[in-house]
């Protein structure tokens, strides 16, 4: 791999990444599950927390049955860190957090944590990669392993989960480029993408442009939210010769650009 | 005509079937864990299966607004070979998840020894989980083994009506129905049972406690045949809601008593994949 911009990608483990992007936090976790449980799950979430700090390897054995105990559906709340969470999400979080806190050893924690992952059905992974940030402190880059797998899969739920301000702080500059594409491939939104525009760099820029190249090229369409990066580099979407398919020979590849660079007039419109 | 196909192989089917299957009324599944036609050399084998079941399947199955569960279990195959007999320790872990409707499929393939010891450990499983179970019959000398198969499970305790057992055909069917389990038949394009002689069973028989599927997995199968069965139905006479009865009210009674069976169970689509459902998978495949 020789990308010009890996500069700032450094292999050592206790690297972390600037990001302001939000996380989310214990007690807004807590808040958003208190206002929807009901008595008897909230009694059910209480003496599983109970059993988990007395004896953190217990989650393992708690952690399957929280959909059934505490409830599926979305987690209703203002917070925007807590978008897209379910009910379930919150309340595996909080079971982990619980396990950070018991005192085990940060590596410890991490195996306990990929555990729970490697075992978990596709709801448990989720919680488990939506709640690293919570855990951060503790691991620190430990859990690493468990984002990058979760990037290998194709499931949008696992993708999704993986790319929030855990990966935004711990994916080295190659890994976090290619987060942001695979989210493009296989339609997780940017929007939700944690740390993009702090992260943002030319050269994503670049591998972004050329995929919209090559979408154009085939008459298809582009995704619009890869104008967020697009936008502010505008030297990748000349570079990679956008403009130029405006006057294509082709007239599929004409209109998907034509289509493509609205997306760009757009997404500028609506910031200016 | 809304169908829900109690036993379908979906790891072994591609998505134009997921489409076909849709457009027919299928908008609910069950998967069981089942032999893949090439023997598993190791339990990893299983641990990677088990875990496609309960994850990347039911994303699959979303994709087209099926809704997909699984059983979990050590089929009776794959229980004589004792590579894979460990697999056995790790089920209690698999039984635990919330997609799992019941411990499937067991039952006897060439009745061996070894074959009871896993039949018999899996029917204490079920109790201890709290789950019910689907059983399938030998393909050779069924009546014999499916005879046996009602011993062993009135033997282990196990309630008959929380108990399919499959593959049922006209000299096996009044026995399962004695008994008071549940009776399933797989109509298959030209061997087990088609669709015409299922129509018989039930005018027969009775609607009560009988499940239809296609158990279409990576043999010659139709995964539209419960569909077909339905229509069968209707020009033999029977009712809309008769049809109903049996391609969708009696699957979802019998899975029921899981306690997990979440129909419309909105959580699959939370998260960042919803407002791109349906294009996922086409994309994703093509990525690859
Ligand atoms: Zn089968």
């Amino acid at each position: 791999m020789s990308s010009p911009a890996s500069d700032s990608a450094s292999t050592s483990p206790s690297t972390t990444y600037p990001s302001t992007t939000t996380a989310p936090t214990e007690a807004g976790v807590a808040g958003a599950l208190e206002a929807v449980l009901s008595d008897q799950q909230a009694g059910w979430l209480a003496d599983a927390r109970a059993r988990v700090s007395a004896a953190p390897t217990q989650v393992g054995a708690v952690f399957p049955a929280v959909r059934r105990s505490c409830g599926a559906g979305l987690l209703p709340s203002p917070d925007a860190t807590l978008s897209g969470w379910t009910v379930d999400d919150a309340a595996r979080a909080l079971l982990l957090v619980d396990v950070a806190r018991a005192g085990l050893p940060p590596d410890d924690l991490a195996r306990e944590v990929q555990d729970l992952y490697r075992y978990g059905d596709a709801a448990e992974r989720r919680a488990v990669l939506r709640a690293l940030p919570l855990l951060d402190a503790v691991l620190g880059d430990r859990a690493l392993p468990v984002v990058t797998d979760a990037l290998r899969t194709n499931d949008t739920r696992i993708v999704g989960a993986a790319v929030g301000p855990y990966a935004a702080s711990h994916l080295d500059a190659d890994a976090f480029r290619q987060a942001v594409l695979k989210c493009v491939f296989v339609g997780v939104p940017l929007a939700s993408f944690s740390g993009l525009s702090e992260r943002a760099d030319a050269e994503l820029a670049r591998m972004l442009a050329d995929f919209a190249h090559e979408r154009i090229a085939a008459g298809r369409e582009v995704p619009a939210d890869i104008w967020l990066v697009l936008d502010r580099f505008p030297e990748a979407v000349e570079t990679a010769g956008l403009r130029e398919e405006l006057s294509s020979p082709v007239p599929e590849r004409r209109a998907a650009a034509q289509r493509a660079l609205a997306g760009h007039d757009a997404a500028v419109a609506q910031e200016g | 005509m809304r169908i829900f196909d109690p036993h379908i192989h979906m790891t072994s089917r591609t998505t134009d079937d997921y489409e076909a299957m849709y457009a027919a009324g299928v908008r609910a599944l069950v998967e069981p864990a089942f032999w893949l036609g090439q023997p598993r050399s190791n339990v990893g084998s299983f641990v990677d299966y088990f875990d496609s079941l309960l994850g990347w399947e039911p994303f699959r199955a979303a994709q087209f607004g099926i809704e997909h569960f699984c059983t979990i279990g050590l089929n009776p195959k794959e229980a004589n070979d004792p590579r894979c007999v460990e697999v056995l320790d790790l089920l209690p872990r698999f039984l635990a998840k919330d997609r799992v409707v019941a411990v499937g499929e067991l039952g006897y393939d060439s009745m061996t020894k070894e074959e009871d010891e896993a039949f018999s450990r899996q029917l204490e499983l079920a109790l201890e989980h709290d789950l019910p179970v689907l059983v399938h019959t030998p393909h050779r000398d069924k009546a014999a083994g499916t005879r046996r198969t009602l011993d062993v499970i009135k033997e282990a305790g196990v309630p008959a009506e929380r108990v399919i057992i499959d593959h049922l055909n006209e000299m096996t069917v009044a026995m399962v129905r004695d008994a008071g389990c549940w009776a399933a038949f797989s109509v298959y394009p030209d061997t087990k049972m088609d669709e015409h002689r299922m129509v018989r069973i039930l005018q027969e028989h009775g609607l009560e406690r009988m499940l239809v599927n296609s158990a279409a997995d990576w043999g010659r199968s139709d995964p539209l045949k419960t569909l077909k069965t339905g229509r069968a139905m209707l020009e033999a006479g029977f009712s809309d809601d008769d049809v109903d009865r049996v391609l969708w009210l009696n699957p979802v009674e019998f899975y029921a008593q899981s306690g997990r069976l979440t129909l419309e169970d909105e959580s699959i689509e939370t998260g960042a994949s919803a407002t791109f459902q349906g294009s996922s998978v086409l994309r994703g495949a093509r990525d690859n």
